[in-house]
C-alpha cells in the first residue's frame, strides 16, 4: 500500500509520519505517536470518544485519514494543560463530577473546550448540542452540563 | 447518619470527596486495555459468521496465510487438538471458543486471525473465505420450548428439548387458590427486550506468557479478576496453566455495567441481555388490597446458558418481583429457552434479574390502579410493606433488612408536585393534550452474598479488603471487586478513613492485580460497598484494635482507660494524653510492645449475614407529541434510599447513570431478530443510546434507613436507578393514553408505536 510522509503538529510540538493511505488520524495519535488519552469507542462515528481538535474544529478522529490532517494544527486532550495549569473544562468535569469511567471524557473535553471557544456563555440547551455527538454511559449528562457551565463562569 | 464524623482533612464517610481518580483521566492519563503495548505484541482479529445457523463446509485460510504479517488463522479443529474448542459458562453450560462443523447464531466467532499489525489482522479476516450451508434458524423461544422442536444443542448427549433451565419459586396452588378468591386480576404480557450494555470502551483482553518463569499474564477488561484467574486455571489446567503461574490484570475500565464480568470465546463481545417474556397475574380485593401474584417467564438464552448469576439462583434475584408489596401469596417460574441467538441472560446493570421483577411488579401495579380506578400513588401506599414490618420475611423468601417506602414516595410526590400535575393532566386531556405520569417504587435486592446461598461456580460470594498501614502512617488497601467507573479509589479510601482516622488522601486503593489483591468475586450487581466496603470497614477495625494496644503501650495505661476519635486514642479523663494514628504505626514498626507482632496490617473476607435491600421511588411526567408519537421526559424525580452514603457526589452520579441507562431501554434501545436470526442494533447505526439531548435534567433526593446488619449501615446504588426508571417511564407514557384504553406497552416505547396507537384510535395529528 502507498506510503505517504506528512507533518502535522501536535499540542504545539512538530511530528512527522510515514503512513499507509488508509491509517485513520487516531491511529496515528495513539499508536504511531503514542499517545493513548484520545480513546476509540467505536467504529460508526457516533460515540465521539476520539474527538481532537483539527485545524479549530472538534473532529471524531476514527472518521478522519491521517493523511487528510497533513499540514494541520491538532489538539489532544494531553494538549488542554498548559504549563501545569490545567484548562478550566478539565478543572470542571473533577468539580462537578462529569466523569466516571473516563473513557468518554477525552472527547467530552474537546468538544466542550471548543464550544466554550466560540461561545462564552451557552445556554444549558447550547451545551447540550453541542455534546450531542459524544455518548456518555456513566453520568447522564446532568454533571457534564454542570462542569461546562462551571469552565465557562472561569473562562469569563 | 447526616453530618459527617470527620473533617474535610480525614475526609471520612459523608463527605463529597473529589475522585482521587480524576486527575489521571482528565488529562487523558487512564490506562485502559487498548493503551498497552507489550514488545513483541501480535493483534488478534476475528472472522464471525453472517448466518444464524449453519453447516461450515470450509475454511480456506489460504489468501489470508499468503498477506504479509499474517502469522496464523485458528479455528475449531486447531484448538480441537488441544481439547479447547469448548468453554464453559459462568452458569456452568458449555460454550463453544470456536465452532467445528455448526455456528449457532449470527456474528458468532468462526476462526480468529493473527498478525503483526491491527490493520493486518483486519485484512486477514476479509481475505478468509468460509463456505456456509445454511440450516433451518429458531429465533422464537416459544416455538423452541414447544413439544417436537428441533433439538439445537446437539452436543449435549440425551438431549431431547430445547429447556436450558427451569426454575420456580414460592407455592404456585397456593398463588393460584389466591388470585382465584381475588375480587379483581389484572393479566399483561411484558415483554423486556434484548438490549446492550454498549460501554464505551469495548471488551478486549492481551495475553502475554513468560516462557522462561512459566507464568501468563492476562491483561483483560474484566469485572471479576479473580474468577477469571481460577476460570482459566479450570478451563487450561490440561495444557499446563496452573493456577499459581497465571496473573489477571484488569486495567482502567471504560464502563463495565455487567458486560465485562462473563468470559466470552476469544474474549470479545456479540451482544447480548436479556430477553423476557414476562406473563404477570396480580390480584387485589375491591378495596386495592393485593392479594396474589403470579408470574410466568419464557426467558430466551440464545444457544448458551451464560448468564452471570449466583449457582442456585438461575433467574438471579427474580423472587424479589413482590417487590415493595405486602403480598401473602405468590408464584412466579421462568423457563429458559435455547434459541440462535448470541447467548442471552447476561447481566445489564439489572442486580441480577431485578430489573425484570420490578418491570414486572410495578407495571403490574399501574395496570391494576387502572383497572381499580384507583390513584396508583394510593395504590402503592396502600399495599407497601409498613416500616414496623422490617425486617420483613417477603413470601418468596427473602428477608428485607430495612425500609421506610411511604416516606420516600410522599418524598417524590412532594418535590414533582404530584396533585397539581393530576389537574394540569385532567385540563390537558380536555383540551386532548397527552401528558402522563408515571410512578416507580421499587425495592432492589443486592450485595451477593451470603455464603450459605450464594457462590459461582462453586466459589463462595464473600469479597475481601487488605490494608497494610506503612510506617509513616499512610496506607494501601486493596480489594477483590473491580472499579469500572464508580470511584473505588475514592470511596473505600473514605471508609477507611472514617474507621482509621487516616486522611482518605493517605490511602491507596489497589484492585484488579490478581498477584497482589485478596480473592474476591469482583464488581457487579451493585455488591462491592456491601461485601468490600464491609470488609474494608472490618479490616480497619482490626488494624484499630491493634494500634489500641500500641497506644496503650506508649501512654503507659491500660486499654480500658483509652477512648478513640477519629485519627487518636486519648485518656479518658486527660485528653492531652492522646496518641495519633500514625503515632501508633510508626510505633508498630519501631516501638512495638514485646510480645506483639510487628506491623500493622488485617486482611478480611467478608461473608455478608443478608443482602441489602435498597429502594427509592421514582415519579416522572412525559409529554406525546400527537404527530409523531415522540415521547418527552419533562421532569424526572428520584427519591433514592441506599442506607448511609459514602460519598454523597458518587452516589448522585450512580443514580443519574442508572436513570440514563433506564431511560434508554425505556424508549430507546432494542436488539432484535429476523426470522434468519439477522441481528438489528447490532451497532450505534441502529442501536440508539440516550444522548445529552434526550436525557432530561434528572432531580434527586433521598431519604435515609440504614441496613441494620451492615458493618456502617450502607446498602448498594449502582444499579437502583436501571432497575427503577424503566417502568417509571412505561407507566408514565401508559398514563398519557389510557383514556384511550391502553393498558399496556412494551418497552423499548419508540415514536412509531406510539404513533401506530394514535393513528388507530384516530387520534394522530
Amino acid at each position: 500500500m502507498a506510503k505517504h510522509r506528512i507533518s502535522v503538529t501536535i499540542n504545539g510540538a512538530a511530528r512527522e509520519a510515514e503512513v499507509e493511505s488508509r491509517l485513520l488520524l487516531v491511529h496515528l495519535i495513539r499508536e504511531v505517536f503514542r499517545m493513548t488519552g484520545t480513546h476509540v469507542g467505536c467504529d460508526t462515528s457516533h460515540c465521539g470518544a476520539c474527538t481532537v481538535i483539527l485545524d479549530g474544529n472538534p473532529v471524531k478522529s476514527c472518521t478522519v485519514l491521517a493523511v487528510q490532517a497533513d499540514g494541520a494544527k491538532i489538539t489532544t486532550v494531553e494538549g488542554l494543560e498548559q504549563g501545569g495549569k490545567l484548562h478550566p473544562v478539565q478543572e470542571g468535569f473533577t468539580e462537578k463530577h462529569g466523569l466516571q469511567c473516563g473513557f468518554c471524557t477525552p472527547g467530552m473535553l474537546m468538544t466542550t473546550s471548543a464550544l466554550l471557544e466560540r461561545n462564552k456563555n451557552p445556554s444549558e440547551q447550547q451545551i447540550r448540542e453541542a455534546i450531542a455527538g459524544n455518548l456518555c454511559r456513566c453520568t447522564g449528562y446532568v454533571n457534564i452540563v454542570k462542569a461546562v457551565q462551571y469552565a465557562a463562569e472561569k473562562m469569563r | 447518619m447526616s453530618e459527617p464524623r470527620t473533617d474535610a482533612k480525614i475526609c471520612g464517610m459523608g463527605h463529597s470527596m473529589k475522585r482521587k481518580e480524576d486527575p489521571r483521566f482528565i488529562r487523558g492519563q487512564g490506562r485502559y486495555i487498548d493503551d498497552f503495548v507489550l514488545p513483541g505484541m501480535l493483534y488478534m482479529d476475528i472472522v464471525r459468521s453472517p448466518h444464524a445457523h449453519a453447516r461450515i463446509k470450509k475454511i480456506d485460510t489460504t489468501r489470508a496465510l499468503k498477506i504479509p504479517g499474517v502469522l496464523a488463522v485458528i479455528d475449531g479443529p486447531t484448538l480441537a487438538k488441544y481439547n479447547l474448542h469448548w468453554m464453559p459458562t459462568i452458569s456452568a453450560d458449555t460454550q463453544m471458543v470456536l465452532p467445528i462443523d455448526e455456528v449457532m447464531y449470527q456474528a458468532q466467532e468462526v476462526c480468529a486471525v493473527i498478525a503483526t499489525e491491527r490493520y493486518i489482522a483486519a485484512d486477514g479476516v476479509d481475505a478468509v473465505e468460509v463456505e456456509y450451508e445454511p440450516l433451518p434458524v429458531m429465533v422464537d423461544p416459544h416455538k423452541s420450548l414447544a413439544p417436537g422442536a428441533p433439538v439445537l444443542r446437539k452436543d449435549k448427549e440425551g438431549k431431547k428439548d430445547n429447556l436450558a433451565f427451569h426454575w420456580q419459586a414460592g407455592d404456585k396452588a397456593d398463588a393460584e387458590r389466591a388470585l382465584a378468591a381475588s375480587d379483581v386480576v389484572i393479566s399483561e404480557n411484558v415483554y423486556l427486550p434484548r438490549i446492550h450494555v454498549a460501554s464505551m470502551e469495548t471488551c478486549g483482553c492481551i495475553a502475554d506468557f513468560d516462557t522462561a518463569q512459566g507464568k501468563l499474564t492476562v491483561y483483560m477488561t474484566t469485572q471479576a479478576p479473580h474468577a477469571v484467574r481460577t476460570v482459566l486455571a479450570l478451563v487450561a489446567g490440561h495444557v499446563g496453566l496452573s493456577e499459581e503461574r497465571i496473573r489477571v490484570v484488569s486495567p482502567d475500565i471504560g464502563g463495565g455495567f455487567g458486560g465485562k464480568v462473563p468470559v466470552y470465546p476469544g474474549y470479545v463481545v456479540a451482544t447480548f441481555a436479556r430477553d423476557y417474556h414476562m406473563k404477570v397475574e396480580l390480584g387485589a380485593k375491591k378495596d386495592g388490597t393485593m392479594t396474589s401474584l403470579k408470574i410466568k417467564t419464557v426467558a430466551d438464552h440464545g444457544y448458551s446458558n451464560a448468564s452471570a448469576n449466583p449457582s442456585k439462583f438461575p433467574a438471579g434475584l427474580f423472587s424479589i418481583c413482590t417487590g415493595s408489596y405486602d403480598l401473602k401469596h405468590a408464584f412466579c417460574e421462568v423457563d429458559a429457552a435455547y434459541t440462535h441467538k448470541p447467548p442471552g441472560g447476561v447481566a445489564y446493570r439489572c442486580s441480577f434479574r431485578v430489573t425484570e421483577a420490578v418491570h414486572a411488579i410495578e407495571r403490574a401495579t399501574d395496570a391494576l390502579a387502572q383497572k381499580l380506578n384507583m390513584d396508583p400513588a394510593e395504590l402503592r401506599m396502600k399495599n407497601f410493606i409498613k416500616p414496623e414490618q422490617f425486617p420483613y420475611k417477603s413470601v418468596l423468601g427473602w428477608e428485607y433488612d430495612s425500609g421506610n417506602y411511604g416516606v420516600a414516595l410522599k418524598k417524590a410526590m412532594d418535590i414533582i408536585g404530584y396533585d397539581s400535575l393530576r389537574s394540569e393532566q385532567a385540563e390537558k386531556r380536555k383540551k386532548g393534550e397527552l401528558m402522563g405520569i408515571g410512578i416507580s417504587s421499587f425495592t432492589e435486592i443486592v450485595g451477593a452474598g451470603p455464603s450459605r446461598d450464594f457462590d459461582i461456580l462453586g466459589i463462595k460470594m464473600f469479597d475481601s479488603a487488605e490494608i497494610r498501614v506503612h510506617p509513616t502512617g499512610k496506607a494501601i488497601a486493596r480489594f477483590g471487586t473491580k472499579s469500572q467507573g464508580q470511584g473505588h479509589e475514592t470511596t473505600y479510601a473514605q471508609i477507611v478513613a472514617e474507621e482509621l482516622g487516616i486522611p482518605a488522601a493517605h490511602i491507596q486503593v489497589e484492585e484488579g492485580d490478581t498477584d497482589t489483591a485478596p480473592y474476591g468475586l469482583g464488581t457487579y450487581a451493585s455488591r462491592s460497598t456491601p461485601t468490600s466496603g464491609a470488609a474494608a470497614a472490618l479490616a480497619s477495625r482490626k488494624i484499630r484494635d491493634k494500634a489500641k494496644k500500641i497506644a496503650a503501650h506508649l501512654l503507659e495505661v491500660s486499654e480500658q482507660d483509652l477512648e478513640w476519635e477519629p485519627g487518636k486514642f486519648f485518656v479518658k479523663g486527660a485528653p492531652q494524653m492522646a496518641k495519633t494514628i500514625q503515632e501508633c504505626a510508626f510505633a508498630a514498626y519501631t516501638n512495638h510492645p514485646q510480645g506483639m507482632e510487628a506491623g500493622l496490617e488485617a486482611v478480611h473476607y467478608y461473608d455478608p449475614p443478608n443482602l441489602t435491600f435498597p429502594f427509592g421511588s421514582y415519579i416522572c411526567v412525559v409529554d406525546i407529541d400527537r404527530g409523531t408519537g415522540d415521547v418527552k421526559v419533562r421532569r424526572f424525580v428520584a427519591v433514592d434510599d441506599c442506607g448511609n452514603i459514602i460519598n454523597p457526589m458518587i452516589v448522585e452520579g450512580q443514580i443519574h447513570g442508572g436513570l440514563t441507562q433506564g431511560i434508554g431501554p425505556a424508549l430507546y434501545e432494542e436488539i432484535s431478530y429476523d426470522d434468519e436470526g439477522n441481528i438489528s442494533g447490532g451497532s450505534f447505526m441502529d442501536y440508539y443510546v440516550p444522548t445529552a439531548l434526550e436525557t432530561p435534567h434528572w432531580e434527586t433526593d433521598k431519604t435515609t434507613t440504614p441496613s441494620p446488619h451492615h458493618p456502617f449501615g450502607a446498602k448498594g446504588v449502582g444499579e437502583s436507578a436501571t432497575v427503577g426508571a424503566p417502568p417509571a417511564i412505561a407507566n408514565a407514557v401508559v398514563d398519557a393514553l389510557r383514556h384511550l384504553g391502553v393498558t399496556h406497552l412494551d418497552i423499548p416505547i419508540t415514536p412509531e408505536k406510539v404513533w401506530t396507537i394514535l393513528k388507530n384510535k384516530g387520534v394522530a395529528e
